[in-house]
């Protein structure tokens, strides 16, 4: 910050300080404008997210009927065997899997590699497209075998093929809906965009958010799968 | 930074000037046109809700002279009215419209930083006001539950508008929310990273903390009406059970079970009470420049001012369930939200104090947005009283869901936020249009609507404390005083006058766009930014060919020594127009 448009400011100490020092520069964050705005909407989501989870607590708690046990809703038979939670360990290992490559593939987009970021990010995409694939497995598997609907089902009290279609269905639209901003983006690498811009940045919002959708992913898994 | 985008640059060359009518005044990503568009649409939408609360209001003056609605039609007309003017009129007007106008202008920015995103922020928002125009003519007409649209009953057979109208309601509120994220984080995003030089945080003018803060509110609040809005619409179509549990209504059992209806009150009030000072900050904003614009002074504790809004926003937060002291709740949580409520009050009387110690000795012009500035203190004082006896319980319990409470939170979130608007469009209509408003005309339509108010809500004080209960299509039956059926007409009447008032204000918005006197660049010679732009009205990109430079705070009037009563924030220290230091903290 230029000192000739800041006058007869006398330095100040403690918490008035720290304000005074956030308030003062022309920016609030030294980051650019893409990545504040993304950080604020994903605290925005946050909000959103929370509020799913926590009136699926509540109905969960209210509700009188049993709970459906996850570990026998949630079972894939291999063979013989009935294995609990398999399929969705296999989901989440593929999510978590796929932030990593994001990871990977923002760090080859500040080295400026045009080919080894866009094929990370597709990767990263196709990670994503493969858990939302399972995930229309898995509900495919509880509506046309299980009997579980909306409204009700054998399994436990109505509220629970509700809550778990309502929340697992909004975090799946977030992650189709990242996997196409992730091949937006990847197109604009491979096309040069970034590089006549002159920053990789957008790359590293696009993880923000996908790295989002994966912890939101977390927390669903362990109040909706080991609850 | 590696390159600076449209809203940060000083080139002038990199500016496209939109040429066409289309891209100028109907596909445009300039903030001034957008907010030009989010204000006419709010406020005629609003127009709907003022129509319908005067027919409202005609049923209850003159129960047997007017056959105008049943009483089902009663319940369309009230959820209506209340929706709209809490979310379409006055969170789209003062954040869609005054935000979008005034952030970048009072911030020295060319644009918002994502001005694309500005422009589908209206056209989504133009959608959810369309669908919510259409619940009016499906079958079965709009929902008719209350605007806190309460379950079960909001989804039951009995409650009008139970299958179509509610959906409508809620789709639209749920386009509402998208729209309303785009614009706000474009907001944010401005104010935080995209001001001019030497505009810091603690220079910028309340108007902005205001509208910033509320935006952030609303970002953080909205989620809760969309889960909600996203699980009731669910209930209504698939036929899920969440905040529906087993019951018999009109003689038969739906197939709900097991849901909690006390779940979707927690959400939705966990919505509506940041809601309200989504509503209310940007006026306390607003209002602290127009007192100290037309008195001359700079704001008494501009400091203090700024971390009093902050501090009702974080509170804000904490005390939604004094909405629900009714519902069945834990006393010791009826005592928490009792306890965190009256700590609200600290900080909004801190406010009440530095704009009355603003007035103090200043050279106080009463100009038509000043009276109304000044109407907006009286009217607040009043509505934040009766909202101390409200947040207490054992007051509350009595007067839930009487008179008394329409008349607390109309006085405190509808006339207050709406004389502050009235106050800003009289104050800012010359930045805009370039022509003053008709005075006469304006200090008309302020008395008719400050006095009218007043005839309006005091009586239904009275009514509440007599336990009038409101939401009610007719009280033929019930043994009231004499007094009660009177006062109903005579506030009737008075509705009528002020409704009517309100043709004045849009005359005189009409008329002055002809007819008005030209009001030159500054004509309130006030300081912040928005009134130095090289053009009135402002052209594409607000400030030519370089941006401005900010020296001083925004409130520099009256500084002893200076050659002029005001100093605008980019002008330099200088023999005529000395340093000051910066904020209110040394006075």
């Amino acid at each position: 910050m230029a000192t000739d448009v800041m006058t007869a400011q006398a330095p100040a100490e403690g918490l008035h300080g720290v304000a005074t020092d956030f308030a003062a520069d022309k920016q609030a964050f030294p980051v650019p404008w893409g990545k504040v705005m993304m950080w604020i909407f994903l605290l925005s989501d946050t909000f959103i997210f929370s509020c799913f989870l926590t009136g699926y607590m509540n109905v969960r708690i209210s509700t009188t009927a049993k709970w459906a046990n996850p570990s026998a809703v949630f079972s894939l038979a291999i063979g013989q065997t009935e294995v609990p939670l398999l399929l969705i360990a296999i989901m989440t290992m593929v999510l978590i899997t796929s932030s990593g490559t994001m990871a990977m593939a923002v760090n080859f987009g500040y080295r400026r590699n045009r080919s080894v970021t866009t094929a990370l990010m597709l990767v990263t995409a196709g990670l994503g497209a493969c858990f939302v694939g399972m995930q229309a497995f898995e509900w495919s598997k509880l509506i046309l075998i299980e009997g579980v609907r909306p409204w009700g089902s054998a399994l436990g009290p109505p509220q629970f093929g509700a809550v778990f279609f309502m929340v697992t269905g909004f975090h799946g639209l977030h992650v189709s809906a990242g996997v196409v901003y992730l091949c937006v983006v990847a197109m604009r690498v491979w096309n040069g965009f970034y590089d006549r811009k002159g920053t990789y940045e957008t790359v590293e919002v696009v993880g923000l958010y996908w790295h989002f959708v994966d912890l939101v992913w977390v927390f669903i898994f362990a109040l909706f799968y080991l609850w | 930074m590696a390159y600076v985008a449209m809203a940060d640059r000083d080139d002038p060359h990199a500016l496209h000037d939109p040429q066409s009518f289309v891209t100028k005044y109907i596909w445009s990503q300039d903030h001034k046109v957008i907010a030009i568009q989010y204000g006419v649409t709010a406020i005629a939408i609003g127009l709907v809700a003022l129509v319908l609360s005067l027919v409202m209001r005609l049923q209850l003056g003159f129960p047997h002279a007017f056959s105008l609605i049943a009483p089902t039609d009663y319940y369309q007309a009230i959820t209506m009215h209340g929706m709209i003017m809490v979310i379409y009129l006055l969170t789209a007007l003062f954040l869609g419209g005054f935000g979008n106008y005034l952030i970048p202008l009072m911030c020295g920015s060319r644009d918002m930083v994502f001005p694309y995103l500005n422009m589908v922020s209206y056209w989504v928002y133009l959608l959810a006001v369309i669908v919510l125009v259409i619940g009016f003519f499906v079958p079965g007409g709009p929902t008719g539950a209350g605007w806190t649209l309460y379950p079960p009953q909001a989804v039951s057979k009995g409650t009008p508008g139970a299958t179509w109208g509610i959906v409508c309601m809620l789709i639209s509120l749920g386009i509402f929310i998208v729209a309303f994220t785009m614009g706000g984080l474009n907001y944010v995003t401005t104010v935080l990273q995209a001001r001019c030089r030497g505009m810091t945080l603690m220079r910028m003018p309340l108007s902005v903390w205001g509208i910033f803060t509320a935006t952030i509110l609303g970002l953080l609040a909205f989620p809760a009406l969309l889960v909600s809005a996203v699980m009731m619409t669910l209930d209504s179509t698939v036929g899920t059970s969440f905040f529906m549990p087993a019951m018999v209504s009109m003689g038969h059992s739906p197939t709900h079970s097991g849901g909690s209806p006390l779940l979707f009150q927690h959400l939705f009030w966990f919505f509506g009470h940041p809601e309200v000072y989504i509503v209310a900050l940007p006026a306390f904003g607003i209002v602290s420049d127009l007192l100290s614009t037309h008195a001359r002074r700079h704001i008494f504790g501009y400091r203090m001012m700024v971390w009093a809004i902050l501090a009702i926003g974080c509170l804000s937060f904490v005390v939604w369930a004094h909405h629900m002291y009714v519902s069945g709740m834990n006393p010791y949580f009826g005592f928490f939200f009792a306890t965190t409520t009256l700590i609200i009050a600290v900080p909004t009387a801190l406010k009440v104090y530095n704009w009355v110690l603003t007035l103090w000795r200043g050279d106080i012009h009463l100009t038509v947005p000043m009276l109304f500035a000044i109407g907006f203190i009286f009217t607040f004082i009043h509505g934040g009283l009766t909202g101390l006896f409200l947040g207490n319980v054992t007051v509350d319990v009595p007067l839930s869901a009487t008179y008394f409470v329409v008349a607390h939170f109309h006085m405190v979130m509808g006339v207050s936020p709406i004389l502050v608007v009235f106050g800003a469009v009289y104050h800012w209509y010359p930045k805009i249009t370039g022509k003053m408003m008709n005075d006469f005309l304006g200090r008309l339509h302020f008395w008719i609507t400050f006095l009218g108010v007043y005839a309006i809500y005091l009586p239904m004080h009275y009514l509440g404390i007599l336990g009038v209960p409101r939401r009610y299509y007719a009280y033929t039956t019930t043994d009231f005083p004499q007094s009660v059926q009177e006062l109903n007409r005579a506030i009737t009447i008075s509705a009528l006058i002020v409704g009517a008032a309100q043709l004045i204000l849009l005359y005189n918005l009409v008329y002055s766009l002809f007819r008005g006197k030209p009001s030159g660049p500054n004509p309130w010679r006030a300081t912040t930014l928005e009134w130095q732009t090289p053009d009135t009205p402002p052209h594409h990109g607000n400030w030519g060919p370089k941006l401005p430079v900010v020296y001083r705070w925004a409130y520099d009037y009256s500084v002893p020594g200076a050659s002029d009563d005001f100093i605008p924030q980019n002008v330099p220290p200088g023999p005529t127009a000395p340093a000051t230091h910066g904020h209110g903290s040394d006075t």
